[in-house]
């Protein structure tokens, strides 16, 4: 990939992009759909601009860890396949799907989303546990946005598959009417400095011009539930502030673009 | 002859409902997506590129490696672990050797060109849907083609020769077999050849000449796919 860094840099500092967005302005079009796949107990596929990402959730019944015997747990997997970008190779993740995998993991975990308590079907014996798995299809750029829209997508989707009463064996075919016990809707955004300027949403060339980011973690009261600082730039604290404001603006945003868009499906 | 009214309520040489459409993955050179039924494939070609390590180059043409790989929500059970395992290690080998005879990269010497296929969801046909989509997506990248494959699963269930059979009818409770044929549209040659469980030779042959005929549907709808990108962007 050719990259314009210096073109994009300059452009920051006026203020301007390179295709033409506001600084604080999302890719369009933003589109959701729901269900893409019969085997996992729910699943998401989510678009903004030209980057897709799939989100799935498997369900599985398993022992609580000793220290909380009377929860479940989750998971969140990511993957950046070789078939989204050129950019990708096969083999185990990298660095960028593991940060990636962790800073949504940390958003969902640590704002307690999914009651985990409810989880527990027998204290000390059995518990279920929820894997979301994030699967890139094309990355044009701001995966960190479009990965946590679809975890809560995947999430919200998401059916309890049927139990044998008598067995305890796991019908996968077989979904019930049980949703995941979400109390919070966490979205994570990832805010970025580029000379100087702060902006949101940025392209594959936008990523690898910035001198900083914050990703940054907000349920729908405005409570932080994870942070990640990246690039090698230092941040001022004014800087963090205002990244805050960007991060729960733009949270909401995308929490009423996800609730219009689950809104019309239903229709 | 048991089985004469298929799980499904198919004709024994009905096809699963096909959707198919090419340029799905703006990032790649080429891409395709083929659904049958529940089993949905996407690929994406990427290349002629440099190929590494060097000693892999032919200096006489590019060659193409395919990776086939089931998401991990997109198992009948539990969650599959990713990272690869040697089901689908093999299926990339002989996906590879069904595309080869085709593609034509004398003109691309010590490249490679990679097909990456990748199922969301499933329900048995994994790697004729990896193949129709591949094909596709070959051919949506513009890499030189002398004809296109077109693949589906036939099989014995019970004594009766299907075509395109579903997870219900691969675990039907009899004799059951399942022979996943690739089969290039031109020459009508066969370029996939594989087998699970029991049958006579008779139904075999049968079984194979039932994949040639109805892969001449599959081809039509690949096609279809082609034009319908190429034709809107004349």
């Amino acid at each position: 990939m050719i990259i314009n860094k210096e073109t994009i840099l300059q452009l920051a500092k006026q203020g301007k992009r390179l295709d033409g967005r506001g600084l604080l302005e999302y890719r369009t079009p933003f589109e959701v759909e729901l269900d893409i796949s019969w085997t996992a107990e729910g699943s998401a596929k989510v678009r903004l601009g030209e980057t897709v990402v799939i989100a799935g959730v498997k369900m599985s019944l398993d022992k609580p860890y000793a220290d909380t015997a009377d929860e479940g747990g989750i998971t969140v997997n990511a993957e950046l396949l070789p078939l989204s970008s050129p950019e990708y190779e096969p083999g185990p993740p990298q660095m960028k799907g593991i940060e990636l995998a962790r800073v949504t993991d940390r958003g969902i975990r640590e704002s307690h989303a999914i009651d985990l308590k409810k989880l527990c079907v027998t204290p000390g014996e059995k518990a279920w546990f929820v894997t979301i798995d994030l699967i890139s299809i094309n990355d044009a750029g701001n995966l960190f946005d479009v990965a946590t829209v679809a975890a809560l997508a995947a999430l919200k989707n998401a059916r309890f598959p049927y139990v044998d009463p008598e067995t305890g064996v796991i019908d996968y075919h077989k979904k019930t009417d049980q949703k995941v016990p979400l109390v919070k809707e966490p979205i994570g955004i990832t805010v970025y400095k580029i000379s100087g300027n702060l902006l949101v949403d940025p392209t594959s060339e936008e990523e690898k011009s910035y001198d900083a980011r914050l990703s940054v973690a907000t349920d729908e009261h405005g409570i932080i539930s994870a942070l990640q600082k990246g690039g090698d730039a230092p941040l001022t604290v004014d800087e963090i502030g205002k990244m805050i404001d960007i991060a729960m603006d733009k949270a909401k945003f995308l929490r009423n673009a996800l609730d219009k868009e689950l809104a019309r499906k239903k229709k | 002859m048991v089985y004469t009214k298929r799980v499904d309520g198919r004709k024994l040489d009905e096809l699963r409902p096909i959707e198919a459409k090419v340029g799905v993955i703006p990032n790649a050179k080429g891409s395709a997506m083929f659904r049958s039924g529940h089993t949905l494939a996407y690929a994406a070609v990427y290349g002629p590129r440099e190929l590494f390590p060097k000693h892999l180059q032919n200096p006489k043409k590019g060659i193409i490696r395919c990776y086939y790989n089931m998401m991990p929500f997109s198992g009948s059970g539990e969650r599959i672990r990713p990272g690869g395992n040697r089901r689908a290690q093999e299926i990339s080998m002989v996906m590879t050797n069904a595309l080869n005879p085709v593609v034509d990269l004398s003109a691309f010497p010590n490249t490679v060109v990679d097909i990456f296929v990748e199922l969301p969801q499933t329900d048995a046909g994994t790697r004729c849907a990896a193949i129709c989509a591949a094909s596709m997506a070959l051919a949506d990248a513009g890499i030189p083609m002398k004809d296109m494959v077109s693949a589906v699963a036939c099989g014995e269930v019970d004594g009766t020769v299907v075509a395109d059979l579903i997870y219900d009818e691969e675990a039907y409770d009899a004799i059951v077999s399942d022979i996943p044929v690739a089969v290039l549209h031109n020459s009508k040659e066969v370029t996939l050849l594989q087998m699970d469980g029991e049958i006579s030779k008779e139904a075999l042959l049968r079984a194979i000449q039932m994949a040639q005929k109805v892969t001449e549907k599959i081809h039509e709808i690949q096609k279809k796919a082609l034009k319908d990108k190429y034709a809107r962007e004349e």
